[in-house]
């Protein structure tokens, strides 16, 4: 019997992260969830791994693995959320919820559901990369040269989102009390420390 | 079908030949640390425990035994679950911390022909493993249900993301000098003399990425997440036995990890410092190794015992003032620089 590898290990991962994506809203707990999150985006890494695209895998790793759940996680944490009082208004938020899902299904459809514009016959499998291409490399040059005005200007759509992240939580507080380390290091001795000679005194009180 | 085992079975026997050497050179870098610091505090170390020998009774070595009698001693003790603690994770999250700590191992290049992975992105994979290892700590602090073990493990989290940050930055400039991704093309684009080596261009990233892998490490005198005086033992309090053992392999295996890249890509791993030198060029020093790069990654290795002998632990906010004021600002202006010197052809790749 002969396993069709990058077959079994793909269905294997899709599986993984179709089950684990479910589990991140299912789950009662939301540390798990963000768990859960963690295991599908290493599952999504693991697919694209197969599909040769290990630059975007390995980023996906660190980007959405190593920062971002990383600080997920760090809030879930901290917050203890009670999941009694976010559960009240379900059922009058229901009816919304059903038709904005309804129309993101219908929105999908419409992409996926063309049978002419989907599929092998349409998109047949590209040849494999030879040995040693680098596709680390092959995006490096694409979006330096071809599309370099639209990554310029998705940099600078982050840019302004930090900025303005920045501007939302600095707040000038009054009354503290806070060291400037420039300052701080830039201190000369003579400064903090009085050397005074006193004379020495004997315990009969006499002076010598 | 048979090929296909015995492969796998090479490829098993391959990354035993990394583990086995690395957890029995965790055990005696444990040993090195009590030792270096005792020496350097006027004390003596362990001393005491040698290897049972016939006829020779009491036979100390200089307490070279020390390292296993730690072991079995960890490993008969009990491992205690905490009441509330969240058993899964409590279990999970010590394996966690050192898959990664070994995973990373699998790209590092010894030398020109030994190698388990040779795969182009292997920095990249090297970046991605070493911020995993966060994971381990910060779910072994939530499930342990204490309140030190939290603090330690918010601690320790917002750092390592922080210093991840000029560590990759420092990467960056690696990157650009080398123009590649894969490790053993790194090293050998700083072939040549000393000079060659991207630590002598790259000087300021070479400093932070030494700096922030100890700060990645949780080591001293970044070692907040354990902070002895204020949260008794961080993250890792409530864990006792065995498990408290993994998380100490983990650490160790990161700082073996932090030395062994810093040599790979910042001093030229296996490259023979004395390569290009007239007479002893000519000698058995002259010639590129495995040797040598065990040679600088132990020299790093001391560094981190140094550096934790030599200084007082950081406050908290000077940590965070220092990996995001001081240390992402110095890494962007040095990417430029770097670019500069490899655009104007002052440093020519593998010369």
């Amino acid at each position: 019997m002969d396993i069709p590898i990058p077959q079994t290990v793909f269905y294997l991962f899709s599986f993984i992260m179709v089950a684990a994506a479910i589990m991140v809203i299912t789950v009662r707990n939301p540390v798990y969830a963000a768990l859960f999150l963690v295991l599908t985006f290493f599952s999504a890494a693991a697919i694209w791994l197969l599909l040769e695209a290990e630059f975007l895998a390995i980023v996906l790793v660190v980007v959405y693995v190593g920062a971002v759940m990383v600080l997920f996680l760090f809030v879930v944490m901290m917050l203890d959320i009670n999941l009694a009082p976010l559960k009240e208004g379900f059922v009058s938020y229901l009816p919304v919820g059903i038709a904005v899902a309804l129309l993101m299904a219908a929105e999908m459809l419409v992409v996926v559901w063309t049978r002419d514009r989907f599929g092998p016959e349409i998109y047949p499998v590209p040849a494999a990369a030879e040995a040693g291409t680098s596709n680390t490399a092959a995006l490096g040059e694409l979006l330096y040269t071809n599309f370099l005005l639209p990554f310029e200007i998705a940099g600078v759509i982050l840019l302004v989102a930090i900025v303005s992240a920045v501007t939302l939580t600095l707040r000038k507080r009054s009354g503290v009390r806070s060291q400037s380390p420039s300052h701080q290091v830039r201190v000369k001795r003579d400064e903090r420390v009085r050397l005074v000679d006193i004379a020495s005194e004997s315990p009969d009180g006499r002076s010598d | 079908m048979l090929d296909a085992l015995l492969e796998l079975a090479w490829i098993v026997i391959k990354i035993l030949a990394i583990c086995v050497p690395l957890i029995l050179t965790v055990a005696y870098f444990t040993y090195a640390e009590r030792k270096v610091i005792g020496f350097m505090q006027v004390r003596m170390g362990p001393n005491r425990v040698g290897f049972p020998l016939p006829f020779i009774k009491r036979f100390h070595l200089l307490g070279l035994g020390q390292p296993f009698a730690d072991v079995v001693k960890l490993l008969l003790k009990e491992i205690i679950l905490p009441e509330n603690a969240n058993k899964f994770l409590f279990v999970l999250a010590p394996v966690m911390a050192i898959a990664p700590a070994f995973a990373a191992w699998a790209v590092v290049p010894f030398s020109d022909t030994m190698v388990l992975a040779d795969i182009n992105a292997g920095l990249l994979y090297i970046l991605a493993m070493t911020s995993l290892g966060v994971y381990g700590i910060i779910i072994a602090g939530w499930a342990s249900n204490s309140k030190y073990a939290f603090l330690g493990a918010m601690r320790s989290a917002a750092q390592i993301v922080s210093y991840e940050i000029a560590m990759g930055f420092a990467l960056v400039g690696v990157l650009i000098m080398s123009g590649t991704l894969n490790l053993s093309e790194i090293v050998n684009a700083q072939r040549g003399g000393v000079f060659d080596w991207f630590w002598w261009p790259l000087l300021p990233l070479f400093v932070i990425y030494f700096i922030s892998g100890v700060a990645e490490t949780n080591r001293a005198p970044f070692d907040m997440a354990e902070g002895e005086s204020e949260i008794v033992a961080g993250f890792h309090v409530e864990y006792s036995g065995a498990a408290f053992a993994v998380f100490f392999l983990a650490e160790y295996a990161n700082m073996i990890l932090i030395a062994c890249l810093t040599s790979l890509l910042f001093v030229g791993g296996w490259l023979s410092p004395f390569a290009g030198v007239p007479l002893l060029g000519d000698t058995i020093l002259g010639t590129d190794g495995i040797f040598w790069l065990l040679a600088k990654t132990a020299f790093f290795m001391f560094m981190f015992l140094w550096l934790r002998a030599t200084f007082p632990r950081y406050r908290y906010d000077q940590v965070m003032r220092l990996g995001w004021k001081v240390f992402v600002p110095i890494t962007i202006v040095w990417i430029l620089v770097a670019a500069l010197l490899i655009m104007l052809g002052v440093v020519v790749r593998g010369s």
